[in-house]
């Protein structure tokens, strides 16, 4: 990837601001979600929580299936493929997909190794719970950064921590002493120049997502209070009983997450949320794969 | 001065730097009491249009800023916002403020891998750096509408009135000189 297409790249991340990226199984989602006010779609075979309903090994997406979301909506559109699977992501450059998520929810092609992203020219956003992670990513290419939550709970708890965390370490990256970033890149096992860009402007050097857990327009805004730029919402919508008013409840509380009357008006009727389960309930947690 | 930038969603940040570093004040429109304050010109940043299209009438402010729009309150318009400007869309049924006399047609480049960087002549400006992220052109316009660009053929800056339409991201490189340059006719429109 040249340096002025990862800029793009970089950038086509900072036009989604502000916005709800959802997650989306078939055309007629992708339309209810671009009604609703995404701002782009994820497209996927099964949402997180049926993924870890199902078990088994979770892949990239049916091609064919993506194509028919790309071919329904104008917004951007973006699938996952298997951290570490570099011919998956190939797979989804060929269809000229604008996003790729190197994802944890699928089951990991590598335990060892990401995907070398510089050598795609689509962008990539990867999953981090904390800065070491986001700026290990950063540095193999991604260009743009989202918690990993704990996707298909509805829990926002892991959301949280991971951002609260990702926060805590940026402010100390900056409050340090420059002759100490040395030894805290090692600590983190980065790059010395991308600690440096977070030491001298207080924040990553690409957009950075809250993901996985949000269900409700207070879970979306509670994310956006603490610092992310934008929200992933993945089972939350289309697994709760109403996701036209949920989805667009989500969207306008993004907007004005700052606003508890209007976030009091979002927050009424919007039928069932999705059921949930709790962190300590579940067997699995993919937010614990590929560091 | 006070510039209004809407911020329902998008790059709108990125104007607002980039107005603050030249003197003025920003505020960031959200929602209908934003516009309790007055202003001297309005900011329509790059994002999903679609979107911003939707939130400007569900949080009621679409009827107050086309007012304003058509009472003839620079705008500079990067494009998202340019989108929801154009009269018409080649391939798109939705018109937002539709108060430009153009036709313009979205993602026009194709997706993400389609989106390029270049130089180009800007009329009254100069050379300028011109980024595009998924970005509209301009594929027609009527009587009145001056093109100050062009890129391949096609117009990807125009001027009508007091409002600027751009294709392409003046928010996302270094020049300060389009913004300047809006900066300036919204100080004769407040006087």
């Amino acid at each position: 990837m040249s340096s002025e297409r990862y800029e793009l790249n970089k950038q086509l991340a900072q036009m989604l601001k502000g916005g709800v990226i959802m997650d989306v199984t078939t055309p007629e989602q992708a339309k209810i979600a671009e009604e609703a006010g995404a701002c782009a779609v994820m497209a996927l075979e099964r949402i997180p929580a049926d993924i870890r309903a199902a078990g088994g090994v979770s892949r990239m997406s049916d091609p064919k299936m993506i194509k028919g979301i790309q071919e329904a909506v104008s917004i951007p559109v973006m699938a996952k493929c298997r951290i570490g699977h570099f011919v998956e992501a190939q797979i989804l450059e060929a269809i000229e997909i604008d996003y790729i998520d190197e994802s944890e929810v699928l089951s990991p092609a590598d335990d060892v190794y990401h995907i070398d992203k510089r050598q795609f020219k689509v962008p990539f956003v990867c999953g981090a719970r904390d800065l070491g992670e986001a700026l290990r990513r950063i540095e193999e290419g991604a260009s743009m950064i989202r918690t990993k939550g704990e996707p298909g709970t509805g829990d926002v708890v892991q959301a949280v921590r991971h951002m609260r965390r990702m926060n805590g370490e940026i402010a100390k990256a900056v409050s340090m002493r420059e002759d100490e970033l040395f030894e805290e890149a090692k600590n983190l096992r980065v790059p010395y120049e991308l600690l440096e860009y977070v030491h001298k402007n207080g924040r990553l050097p690409v957009v950075n997502f809250a993901a996985g857990g949000v269900a409700t327009p207070a879970d979306a805004a509670l994310m956006m209070q603490l610092g992310a730029e934008g929200v992933f919402v993945g089972s939350g919508i289309f697994k709760s009983g109403d996701p036209k008013k949920r989805a667009a409840a989500i969207v306008k509380a993004v907007t004005n997450y700052q606003d508890k009357k209007l976030l009091a008006e979002l927050s009424e009727d919007l039928g069932e949320a999705m059921v949930g389960i709790n962190e300590q309930e579940i067997e699995l947690l993919m937010a614990e794969r590929g560091k | 001065m006070k510039i209004g930038i809407l911020a329902v969603q998008g790059a709108f940040i990125e104007h607002e730097t980039k107005l603050a570093r030249l003197g003025a004040e920003c505020i960031e429109l959200r929602q209908k009491s934003d516009l309790e304050i007055k202003f001297d010109g309005l900011v329509l940043p790059g994002g999903e249009s679609t979107v911003q299209g939707k939130l400007l009438r569900e949080l009621d402010m679409f009827e107050t800023l086309k007012g304003e729009i058509e009472g003839g309150m620079p705008v500079l318009a990067t494009c998202a916002g340019l989108i929801l400007l154009a009269e018409k869309l080649s391939n798109d049924s939705h018109v937002y403020f539709g108060t430009l006399p153009v036709t313009v047609k979205r993602n026009a480049y194709g997706r993400q891998l389609g989106s390029f960087r270049t130089v180009q002549d800007m009329e009254g400006i100069g050379t300028v750096p011109m980024t595009f992220i998924r970005a509209p052109y301009i594929e027609d316009t009527e009587n009145g509408v001056k093109v100050l660009s062009c890129v391949d053929g096609k117009a990807v800056a125009v001027k009508y009135g007091s409002q600027l339409g751009l294709s392409f991201h003046p928010e996302l490189d270094e020049d300060d000189r389009i913004h300047k340059l809006f900066l300036e006719e919204c100080s004769l429109y407040s006087a």
